[in-house]
This record gives C-alpha cells, sequence and structure tokens, in this order.
C-alpha cells in the first residue's frame, strides 16, 4: 500500500490536504474563479456594505427596492404588508391559474365537465382550483385594505397623487379579473351571479337597452353596452368565451402593466411614504 | 455604479437601513406565511361548485359576487341605472379625484386622526359603512326575493312582503303627473343647489385657498354620498319609493 502510493507523484500532499479539509477551499475557490461561475454571480456573498449593496442593485428580481430604506418602513403597523401581499396572491393566481388552463376548456359543452374532471381526476387538481379561487378572493380583501392604509396614513398626497390614480385603475381590475373568472366553472353560481352584475349594463343610460335616454340612442337587446360584454342577450356560451380571453389574457396584460407604473412610481416619487 | 450608490447612502441619515437584509427577509417570511396559510386554507375547504348552468332555471335569491353586494343592495333603493351604473363610476372617479380635492397638506405620510378629520370620516364611512357593512348584510342576511332575514329566521320562499311605498310627491299630495315630476325636479335639484350653497357658506373662508371648483366636486361628491343614505333612510322610515320621477329616468 505504502510503495504504491509512494509511487504517484503528489499523492501525499493530496492526502494531508483531504485530512487538513484543505481540499475544500481550494475546490471551493477553483469553480468560484472559474468562467461559468463569475459570468453568473457579479458579486461576493460575504456580508459586507458593498454586497448588501450589490445584492439588490444587481439582481433583476430585487432592484425593483432601492437599496436603503427609512427604519419605518419596516414596521408592519405602518404599512400593513398588504400591497405586497395583494401582489403576492395575484403571482399565486397566475401559477395556479395557468396549471387550470391546461384543463379547462371555455366552451359551453366541455367546461362543467372540465371542472369535475379537474376535480375528481386531476393529480391536485382540487388544490389548484381552490387556491386560486381562495387566493383571488383574499387578494380582493388585500388590496381593500392597501387603499385604506393608504388613505389613512395619508400617503396619496403629493407627490404621490397619480400612484393614487393607478392604484384605483388596479383596484378596479382586481375586481373584474375576479368577476370574469367568477362565470368559468359554468355552474348555478357562475351563471346567475354574473347574469344579475352583467344586467346593471342594460340600464346603462344611453348605451344600455333599458337605461335613461336609450330611445334617443337607437340600441336594443341584441344591440347594446350588454350585448357586447356578452356576446348576445343572455349568459351563454358567447359570454364564456368573452369572459375566458378577458380573464386570462387581456385584463392580467393590462393589470400587469400597470403593477410595473405602479411599483415603479413609488421609487420615482420618493420611496414609501413616511413622515417628512 | 455600485461605488456611486454606497457613496450616496452614506450621506443619508442613520434613519436608513439597507434593504438587504432588512426588508427581504421580512418580505420573504411574509410570503412563506401567506403560501402555507394559502395552500393549507385550500386543502381544508373545497371552493364551491354548484350543479351545471341552466339558463332556465333561476335561483332564488340570485346574487352578484360577494365584493359587489354592496351595489346589489343599493338596487332596493335606487334603479338600475344608478346603482349599477352611476354609482360604480362615481365611486372609481370619486376615488381617483381624493388626492387633487384634499389639498390638506397635513397628515402625509403618517397616521393621524387630529390632523385630517373630515377625510377620515368621509372615507371610513364610506369604506365601512356604505361598503363593507352592506356587502355583509348582502352577504349574510339577504334572502328569497332579497328580502331581509335575520340570521336565525328561515329563509322563506313565499315570505310576502307588502309594497306599500309611494313617490314624495305624492305622500306630499301632488297628483298631476307633470306636476309631480316638476316638485320632484325642484326636491332633487334644489337638494344639490341648497347644499352646495350652505357648504360653499360655510367654509367661504377657505374657498381662495381651496379653489372654487376643487371645492365645487368636493361638496356635490358628499352630496351624492348622503344623499344615497338619504334615500334610504327615506324608503325604509318613510316609505319613499322615487323623489324625482321623470318619463326618462326615476331617482
Amino acid at each position: 500500500m505504502a510503495n504504491k502510493t509512494q509511487g504517484i507523484p503528489g499523492i501525499t500532499d493530496l492526502i494531508d490536504k483531504i485530512k487538513s479539509g484543505e481540499i475544500w477551499k481550494e475546490l471551493a475557490k477553483a469553480v468560484t474563479d472559474s468562467q461559468i461561475w463569475t459570468s453568473s454571480f457579479r458579486h461576493g456573498y460575504a456580508d459586507t456594505p458593498r454586497n448588501r449593496v450589490l445584492q439588490i442593485a444587481s439582481n433583476v428580481w430585487l432592484h425593483l427596492h432601492p437599496v436603503k430604506i427609512s427604519r419605518h418602513a419596516l414596521r408592519i403597523r405602518f404599512t400593513w404588508c398588504m400591497g405586497g401581499i395583494t401582489f403576492l396572491l395575484f403571482l399565486s393566481t397566475v401559477v395556479t391559474g395557468i396549471i387550470l388552463m391546461f384543463y379547462y376548456r371555455p366552451v359551453g359543452e366541455y367546461a362543467y365537465f372540465d371542472m369535475k374532471y379537474l376535480q375528481y381526476d386531476v393529480p391536485f387538481g382540487m388544490l389548484m382550483r381552490n387556491m386560486h379561487r381562495w387566493a383571488a378572493h383574499s387578494m380582493v380583501i388585500t388590496v381593500w385594505l392597501h387603499m385604506f392604509r393608504v388613505f389613512l396614513s395619508g400617503s396619496y398626497k403629493p407627490p404621490r397623487e397619480f400612484n393614487w390614480v393607478i392604484g384605483v385603475f388596479l383596484v378596479t381590475f382586481t375586481l373584474l379579473l375576479s368577476f370574469t373568472g367568477y362565470l368559468l366553472p359554468w355552474d348555478q353560481l357562475a351563471m346567475w351571479a354574473v347574469t344579475v352584475g352583467t344586467n346593471m349594463a342594460r340600464a346603462t343610460p344611453f348605451l344600455g337597452h333599458e337605461g335613461p335616454f336609450a330611445e334617443f340612442v337607437g340600441v336594443s337587446q341584441r344591440y347594446d353596452a350588454r350585448s357586447v360584454l356578452i356576446g348576445g342577450s343572455i349568459v351563454g356560451p358567447p359570454a364564456l368565451l368573452r369572459f375566458y380571453v378577458l380573464h386570462c389574457i387581456f385584463i392580467p396584460l393590462v393589470a400587469g402593466a400597470l403593477m410595473i407604473v405602479h411599483f415603479w412610481r413609488i421609487r420615482k416619487d420618493g420611496g414609501i411614504s413616511g413622515p417628512l | 455604479m455600485a461605488e456611486e450608490i454606497k457613496k450616496k447612502g452614506a450621506e443619508i441619515t442613520h434613519d436608513k437601513v439597507h434593504v438587504w437584509p432588512y426588508l427581504v427577509r421580512l418580505e420573504f417570511l411574509c410570503s412563506i406565511l401567506v403560501v402555507v396559510g394559502l395552500t393549507a386554507w385550500s386543502i381544508v375547504i373545497d371552493a364551491p361548485l354548484e350543479e351545471a348552468a341552466n339558463p332556465t332555471k333561476t335561483p332564488n335569491p340570485s346574487k352578484a359576487p360577494w365584493y359587489f353586494l354592496g351595489l346589489q343592495d343599493i338596487l332596493v333603493y335606487f334603479d338600475p341605472w344608478f346603482a349599477g351604473v352611476v354609482a360604480p363610476v362615481l365611486i372609481i372617479v370619486g376615488l381617483m379625484l381624493i388626492p387633487y380635492l384634499d389639498v390638506n397638506p397635513k397628515g402625509n405620510g403618517y397616521y393621524t386622526y387630529t390632523e385630517r378629520k373630515t377625510a377620515i370620516w368621509v372615507y371610513s364611512f364610506g369604506f365601512l359603512v356604505l361598503w363593507i357593512a352592506l356587502i355583509i348584510m348582502g352577504v349574510f342576511l339577504r334572502g328569497p326575493g332579497w328580502n331581509l332575514f335575520m340570521p336565525w329566521q328561515y329563509w322563506d320562499p313565499h315570505k310576502v312582503v307588502a309594497l306599500t311605498s309611494v313617490d314624495l310627491p305624492y305622500a306630499f299630495g301632488v297628483r298631476d303627473y307633470w306636476m309631480a315630476c316638476l316638485f320632484g325636479g325642484v326636491v332633487v335639484l334644489g337638494y344639490f343647489a341648497v347644499g352646495t350653497a350652505a357648504y360653499m357658506f360655510l367654509e367661504r373662508k377657505a374657498i381662495k385657498s381651496v379653489g372654487i371648483v376643487r371645492m365645487l366636486i368636493k361638496v356635490n361628491l358628499y352630496l351624492i354620498m348622503i344623499g344615497i343614505v338619504v334615500k334610504i333612510v327615506l324608503r325604509l322610515g318613510f316609505n319613499i319609493k322615487y323623489i324625482w320621477v321623470t318619463p326618462w329616468f326615476n331617482v
């Protein structure tokens, strides 16, 4: 044994390094000095002020944050954490929603049975559906609370007026996202809730066939604000398809764009509000 | 670039803290709690799925999604053109106008009640009473025929509630259609005119600093909000159906 090891050059060194643990440091250095590593990670991880800044500033997901914030912005009693939770719940509905889209067809003949299939046959289908629905409902509540706290702390005041307006749009789109999703299970609850909701559109002044001054515009049951919304005169398969497209494509895109503006404006308006 | 940020950061007072780790770890913790809570909730409670949609079978009561039940409840007191279309638009536009109507410079970025009492009262009343309380009522207390049921009462679909309400001009003895139309118009428009004038008089010293357009918009939004409450009180307390009946719309 001893003869053999002596025959291989440098082997005693290697054994010493393994025994002393030196080998791990050298391996780590070889990895972190490699081209692959240095091109992937732009700074060290040691807890230095420089790295704390770089951790935020050189990370695409985190750089939405400023690198430093006021101490009061950490206090849950001030922020209620509601804006962030609303965004997190939105992301949860996006993830679960995409999974649901693999199994669901927005067609009158299939939609309800796809729901049954999801609930009883698809692995974790029921869980995905539950998470999607409860996250959506929670999001409605958290966005209201976020708005309430922004009002109570006077954070809509200059220079943040514009961001408040964007926020009101986002509240509206949150409700519309939830409302359009409400129809998709295509059960009695969905159909009649949406019937009640969209029936209001027929009373739109000028543009709804039962609304004030409709006789001067000439709208009819088949051609008014409501029929545009649901693609016919009752909540039927065309309404299902319309709501599906609005729910999965149009409103998320618009809401997502507004979210980008909303978050960006927080920083441009001087970060989270606080006593001056 | 990084050095620049660092230099800037060094100049700012000690009240600032690094986002990494102080904020990011909070966000991370909060995310974990929310996701665990959502998952646990979703494992325990299933989303509802009723029988397949059937356009020939109307459930009683038919309710909108819960977050719209405040508006659906206003339908008892107002026609759909107002409760379903104009009121939501006014809510959205009114909310957007808040930063432009509230010129009080105090209370910017901190909680205070004493420095902005009116603003807090108006928003809290609108949000907690006219929005949240009506939603709770709509979800739990409105049964078949949209009748009011206490939590301990059976939701009787055959409950008969006599509709004895009359229009305001009728209650005042006006029987002619066009005279009633005129009467109602005077009452409604008079409400806004007198309300506006009274507010402008009381706040006459502030007109210059606030601005006349701003004040006019603000007072009329207030009057619409109060008007909704007035209409609810008139219906529930005095059996008044409409205040103003015209060939085109009713208020």
